[in-house]
């Protein structure tokens, strides 16, 4: 028999009693309608809390916002989705000399490793919406957008819009029906890389990004 | 079926609990060093669910960790089937032995010569790093704390902290004996250090090795909670991907993610949330540029559907491995995690490791605890602590076997002497000649009584036996 089957046989035949599974009341998680002032005053100082950096922009302004962020921190290149609108936007501004070098990720990462972990400053990517509860964003990494665009280079900026932040990850869930169906990857992440191994003294960007800007499009 | 995992690599003797216990409450680094650390937890974990309603919250979560066990098997079913419908291979194992193997079997197939890993208990079980070593596969610790520890060839102290143990000092030194760095107690530049040392080694290793914190079986998705990113890198880096998890981690539905994660980071760390909750429902798809080609998932039992027999020590699978009955178990802040020489150590190490290496092994864990209850208060989950240590202090004692054996090495800590002393008393007040014979002797000769009593005049004066007998007063009263 295999260890499959004999694991399955021992759980189905167990010899205590009948076990009875009790029902599950998800009430305790669900808080007031807030507004998405509130939600966005919130969601700010969450993730102002673990270090996560936010900055309120318009349709129209982000660009520059995001010109000045990157300028002062000396960023030589900015690594954007190729099709997202975010992409763009960025890229029908070339003629800009404020920008850094747009880069696109748009071959398998076998091919340019060595150059995305040593030579892009950073990345910018969009969002599936945010959490105020707990100060997190809710990242669908896809072909355009991959995984290793928000973890790798030292600074990630998202973009969030305000009318996408939710109160709670359970109210997220629900609304975007994610049990229908999930991508390979998904991700909540609050705030930059982080660790408090060494005698529990905060240290960020240890492995990921030691930067998450987030522009919330109000 | 084997329960006992290969030979430990640092042949740490479970059973020699006392004298490692009398040498770390001797150390003042070891006390200093978990003291400090502990209150610290313990005080974010009481603020972080400020506002909340704990109990109800509480109750939530033991329900869905009770309401995933009672259809554990249907539910093993349903996450192997979506599993390999989102395009990864599951595989089960019934002991640590034959997990180990299944890893190395991927490896070999992939012509594997480097392992990256991010944190996982269950493989700390397997001893999965020691196991690979000898079969050539060099094994790499990419959380920050294991990445340490293993530099100082040690195992974890703490399931959520490894190397909660040393100091920062104790640090420094090592990575600059180990590592060539300098000598700093600036953690920015230790870390920073460390970043720069394992970016190479996740960019050039062929497989990343990671557990899973919950897997659902509704999606098909493992969850994996983390803060350091090094999860992310390990199951998006490497081409291939190989999670570990013991089989009691399945839940029915993504919904209830939600709420055992509202429960687990705040009671581990007091963190609203971990910076990186990421859920993996598949391998790299063709039109996608990164993640593994290949994902497998290894189901491990190693004991547990042996747990899963007996309705009491049943309580013990719905563990979410938060840790808090460790930060406020007053032996644990005392000894450290590495005096109990096993695994998962603390409250929540002394109820689950007797299953795993029997309890003539571990014949002293269930004694080594207070029984003040604060493990049981603190866990997220209710899980009756306190309660299941009675029960395995009963068995590891149970000579007669009242209760059905669930755990071997039952009556391990039978002493003949003991036993023999219970006899003679129960049979003493079953016979009221020789009760009233026998008292009145033991009044009349106190002054034979030993001064010596064993552990119990360690700290305290041995009892004195009345000169008079309780009959011999009543009937003095003319009762």
């Amino acid at each position: 028999m295999s260890s499959r089957e004999t694991i399955l046989q021992r759980l189905r035949n167990r010899s205590g009693g009948e076990l009875t599974a009790p029902e599950c009341d998800f009430s305790v998680l669900k808080r007031p309608d807030w507004s998405t002032a509130e939600r966005v005053d919130l969601f700010e100082k969450t993730i102002e809390s673990v270090h996560g950096e936010v900055h309120r922009c318009t349709e129209d302004n982000w660009i520059d916002r995001l010109s000045e962020l990157l300028t002062t921190r000396g960023a030589r290149n900015l690594l954007v989705p190729k099709e997202h609108e975010i992409g763009l936007k960025l890229r029908s501004e070339v003629e800009r000399d404020d920008l850094p070098s747009l880069l696109i990720y748009d071959e398998p990462i076998e091919s340019w490793q060595t150059a995305l972990f040593n030579d892009v400053d950073a990345s910018i990517t969009s969002t599936r919406g945010g959490i105020a509860e707990t100060g997190s964003l809710i990242l669908w990494p896809t072909a355009d957008e991959p995984r290793l665009m928000s973890l790798v280079p030292p600074i990630h900026v998202a973009v969030l819009f305000a009318r996408e932040i939710y109160t709670t990850f359970h109210e997220a869930m629900l609304d975007q029906n994610w049990g229908a169906g999930m991508p390979t990857n998904a991700l909540l992440v609050s705030g930059p890389s982080k660790t408090a191994d060494i005698e529990q003294t905060l240290a960020y960007g240890v492995h990921g990004p030691k930067e998450l800007i987030v522009l919330i499009i109000e | 079926m084997s329960e006992t995992a290969h030979q430990s690599p640092h042949h740490i003797d479970v059973k020699e609990f006392h004298p490692r216990a009398q040498a770390a409450i001797h150390n003042p680094k070891i006390r200093q060093n978990f003291r400090k650390a502990m209150d610290g937890l313990m005080s974010k974990r009481k603020s972080a669910f400020e506002g909340w309603d704990l109990e109800t919250l509480r109750d939530l979560g033991a329900n869905i960790r009770l309401r995933a066990l009672a259809n554990l098997p249907d539910l093993l079913e349903q996450l192997e089937e979506k599993l390999t419908e989102n395009g990864i291979k599951v595989h089960w194992a019934l002991d640590s032995d034959e997990a180990c193997r299944i890893v190395r079997d991927i490896c070999v197939a992939r012509d594997a010569k480097s392992v990256i890993k991010g944190k996982s208990m269950v493989s700390e079980e397997m001893e999965l790093n020691h196991y690979l070593e000898g079969q050539g596969i060099e094994a790499l610790e990419s959380d920050l704390g294991e990445y340490i520890v293993q530099l100082a060839g040690e195992t974890p102290s703490h399931i959520i902290m490894p190397a909660i143990h040393k100091n920062t000092g104790e640090i420094s030194e090592l990575m600059h004996e180990k590592t060539g760095t300098d000598l700093s107690h600036d953690v920015e530049y230790l870390t920073a250090a460390a970043r720069q040392q394992l970016r190479e080694k996740f960019m050039n290793a062929d497989v990343g090795v990671s557990g899973v914190n919950f897997a659902v079986a509704e999606t098909g998705t493992l969850c994996l909670v983390e803060n350091e990113g090094n999860g992310r890198m390990t199951t998006t880096v490497p081409p291939c991907h190989i999670a570990v998890t013991g089989i009691e981690k399945v839940v029915p539905n993504l919904e209830d993610v939600t709420a055992l994660m509202a429960l687990l980071t705040r009671s581990a760390t007091g963190q609203h949330i971990t910076t990186y909750f990421n859920m993996i429902s598949g391998p790299r798809k063709a039109d996608e540029m990164d993640g593994p080609e290949e994902v497998h998932l290894v189901l491990v039992d190693n004991g547990r559907s042996s747990i899963y027999q007996d309705d009491e020590l049943l309580d013990t699978l719905r563990c979410i491995r938060c840790g808090a009955c460790m930060n406020h178990c007053p032996v644990y802040t005392r000894v450290g995690g590495h005096t109990y020489g096993t695994t998962y150590p603390g409250p929540i190490g002394k109820i689950l490791m007797p299953h795993l290496i029997g309890l003539d092994e571990g014949r002293h864990l269930p004694t080594a605890s207070s029984l003040c209850g604060a493990c049981g208060e603190v866990c997220p989950v209710k899980i009756p602590i306190p309660d299941l240590l009675v029960r395995l202090r009963q068995e590891s004692v149970d000579g007669d076997k009242l209760h059905p054996a669930r755990v071997t090495g039952h009556g391990a800590k039978r002493g003949a002497m003991e036993a023999m002393i219970w006899k003679g008393w129960s049979w003493m007040h079953a016979h009221p000649g020789a009760y009233r014979f026998g008292t009145n002797m033991a009044a009349r000769f106190r002054m034979l009584q030993p001064g010596q009593i064993g552990g119990w005049t360690q700290y305290r004066t041995a009892p004195k036996l009345a000169p008079k007998t309780l009959h011999e007063k009543l009937k003095e009263r003319g009762q």
